[in-house]
This record gives structure tokens, C-alpha cells and sequence, in this order.
């Protein structure tokens, strides 16, 4: 159960973020490594609990699950690593060195409403769609 | 339908104070150690042991975690070894600021190593950076041979496995394939040591010693 301190986390940087901005933020989208025994569902669970009252409140969250990789000490390829069973698929070789695991990201928040409504655009490096 | 790119790390508060640790402890040169395990592996006695058998060669601090009480912390410093217990009131790790705190607290500079005992739990504490040279997991055999591959991250992420109670496996009290295992853990991370100790009756623990020494000198 250690979701409920990385949503605690999530809802400090969320709102750190959101302060910048006008409109609602209504999804915020994450990554996180394979290391992070990050459980989507029980993520989701303690996020709504905890983003009660807060401005990140009514939010859902969407997060992408990236492979961790291994350099493969025969053979030297970079492969994705299946943790029930560690293969390089180069050379069948089971000597690797695991490379270090994503980290869990902010990467991306909506909001509603348009552009006019002079939401993320002047930011420096926000994207607007 | 307004989208803004952050790439912000969610867990930056405490990566900012693992940092910090790692910092003061290389400032000091002291090698840090964070023992992951389930409840009941045998994590304060390996300590306890540890702490008793290397009096005079190798000078320990230890900051305990545990949800409730300072029993652990007690037993550290009836070894006469100091120790700092963190209460963590419930949560299921520790977290990079608690340790900072025992750091603090700790007379690192009378110290030559410094080790974490996190709370027990398999799963949680994998997650939180706390700033340490290196993780240990520990599994008693009364726990089963199928761990690492049910919990592998924490076998995948650490520097040293001590496979403890290996007393248990004389006269076949428990079922345990010890050499399953070893290359269970090996498959997940090759390059991990493997110490099978008895706490309770020494046996093996001179190589977890070695190892342990070897680290202090490497910094000292």
C-alpha cells in the first residue's frame, strides 16, 4: 500500500502544476518502470481519496508502464526484461546487467476547455492541441 | 481539451532528500546498507549478531523503521550499538526525510557503516530511494523457495541476498531448495551475492562479515 504515498506525492506536484494554470485539470497522465510495483488500480483508489478538497479533485489518471531493459553481457544487445523470465533473445544468454528502471513521471495534464481560454499555451514548453 | 507536459518526477521529494543522504553519508565516508524483508525474517537478530561479533572491528549505527514501538532500537542498543528508531505510524516503508532525520541523529563520525532495517514488508519499501550504497534482502527459509520469483523486484534491485535460518534446514523442518533459489535470484540479478546465515547459530555469517568489512575499508 505504498500507493497512498505516492498519490499523496501526485497530488502535491499535480497542484504545484495546476496553480499555473486556468481550467479544470480533469486527467493527468503518468510512466513509471517496472521497479516501482506501481498497481494501477490501487493507485487510481488512493488518488480520488486523497485528491478530495484539493484541486486535483474529480481527476482520473491514465499511466503507461515501460519496459525495464538489461544489456546482455554476452552479447551486448539491450532487451526488454519479462521479470517471470530473464532471456537475452539475441543469444538465449542469461548473464545481463539490469539498466536503471523509469522513474514515475508527471508527463502530461488536460484541462478543460479551449485555447481561448489562455490555459497551458504560455507556458514555456506546454503543448497545446 | 487543454494538454500540458510536465515530466516531472511524482517521487522528486524524496529523491531531493535521498540525495541529501547519499551525500552526507559520502561526505563522511560511510558506507549505507538498507535491509528489506518480510516481518519475521530475522533482520534485528542478523543485526544484533553482527553487531556483537564485529565489537571492536567494525563499528555499526542503525536506524530501525517499524509502524509502532522502539523494541528493535532497544535490542540494537542493549548490543551497544547506537540506534535511531523511526515510528512510522502506519505507513509501509520508510521514506528518504525519515532517514535523513536518523542521520542526523546517528554519531556518524563514530561510526564506520551505517545500516537500515526497513519495516517488513517485501513489496513497498523497493520503491523508495533512501539514499544507500545498496540494498539486502533478507529470506528466511521458513518464508519458502518460490519468493524471488514472486516478489522479484526487491531480488532484481539488491546488492546481497542472506538466506537466514538456515538452521531450519537440518532434519528437514521446512521445505526449502536452497540452490533453487540461489539461481532463482541469479537469474533476476547475476551479479548478486549470497550469504545463507543462521543468526541464531552463526553459521555462515563470517561471510556476510567479510563482505561487510570489505565495504568499510573500500570507503574508509
Amino acid at each position: 500500500m505504498h500507493e497512498t504515498a505516492v498519490a499523496q506525492s501526485l497530488v502535491d506536484v499535480i497542484s504545484q502544476e495546476v496553480e499555473k494554470y486556468r481550467g479544470k485539470p480533469l486527467r493527468a497522465k503518468l510512466s513509471c518502470g517496472q521497479l516501482n510495483a506501481i498497481n494501477d488500480e490501487v493507485l487510481s483508489f488512493a488518488f480520488e481519496a486523497i485528491a478530495q478538497g484539493t484541486a486535483c479533485a474529480g481527476m482520473t489518471l491514465e499511466i503507461e508502464h515501460k519496459p525495464l531493459l538489461a544489456k546482455c553481457r554476452a552479447c551486448g544487445r539491450d532487451f526488454a526484461v519479462e521479470l517471470s523470465s530473464v532471456r537475452c533473445p539475441g543469444c538465449g544468454g542469461g548473464d545481463f546487467e539490469l539498466l536503471p528502471d523509469a522513474p514515475l513521471l508527471l508527463e502530461q495534464i488536460e484541462f478543460e476547455g479551449t485555447e481561448d481560454d489562455e490555459g497551458g499555451c504560455r507556458q514555456e514548453g506546454a503543448q497545446c492541441q | 481539451m487543454t494538454k500540458v507536459d510536465v515530466g516531472k518526477k511524482v517521487l522528486s521529494a524524496n529523491e531531493a532528500y535521498a540525495q541529501k543522504n547519499s551525500q552526507l553519508l559520502a561526505q563522511q565516508g560511510k558506507p549505507c546498507f538498507n535491509l528489506i524483508s518480510s516481518p519475521g525474517s530475522g533482520k534485528t537478530t542478523i543485526l544484533v549478531r553482527t553487531i556483537t561479533d564485529l565489537a571492536g572491528a567494525l563499528r555499526l549505527g542503525v536506524i530501525e523503521g517499524d509502524i509502532q514501538t522502539d523494541i528493535d532500537a532497544q535490542r540494537i542498543r542493549a548490543a551497544h550499538a547506537p540506534a535511531v528508531q523511526i515510528n512510522t505510524e502506519g505507513a509501509c516503508h520508510l521514506s528518504a526525510t525519515q532517514v535523513h532525520r536518523g542521520l542526523t541523529e546517528l554519531p556518524l563520525d563514530q561510526l564506520d557503516i551505517v545500516l537500515i532495517e526497513n519495516v517488513g514488508n517485501l513489496v513497498c519499501p523497493s520503491a523508495f530511494e533512501l539514499g544507500e550504497d545498496g540494498k539486502i534482502v533478507v529470506l528466511s527459509v521458513a518464508e519458502g523457495d518460490d519468493k524471488p520469483a514472486k516478489y522479484p523486484a526487491i531480488f532484481a534491485k539488491s546488492k546481497v541476498l542472506l538466506v537466514n535460518k538456515i538452521d531450519l534446514l537440518q532434519g528437514g523442518l521446512v521445505d526449502f531448495d536452497l540452490e533453487h533459489v540461489r539461481s532463482e535470484a541469479r537469474r533476476l540479478n547475476p551479479g548478486i551475492e549470497i550469504f545463507p546465515v543462521s543468526a541464531r547459530t552463526g553459521a555462515g555469517m563470517q561471510n556476510w562479515y567479510d563482505w561487510l568489512v570489505a565495504q568499510a575499508r573500500r570507503s574508509g
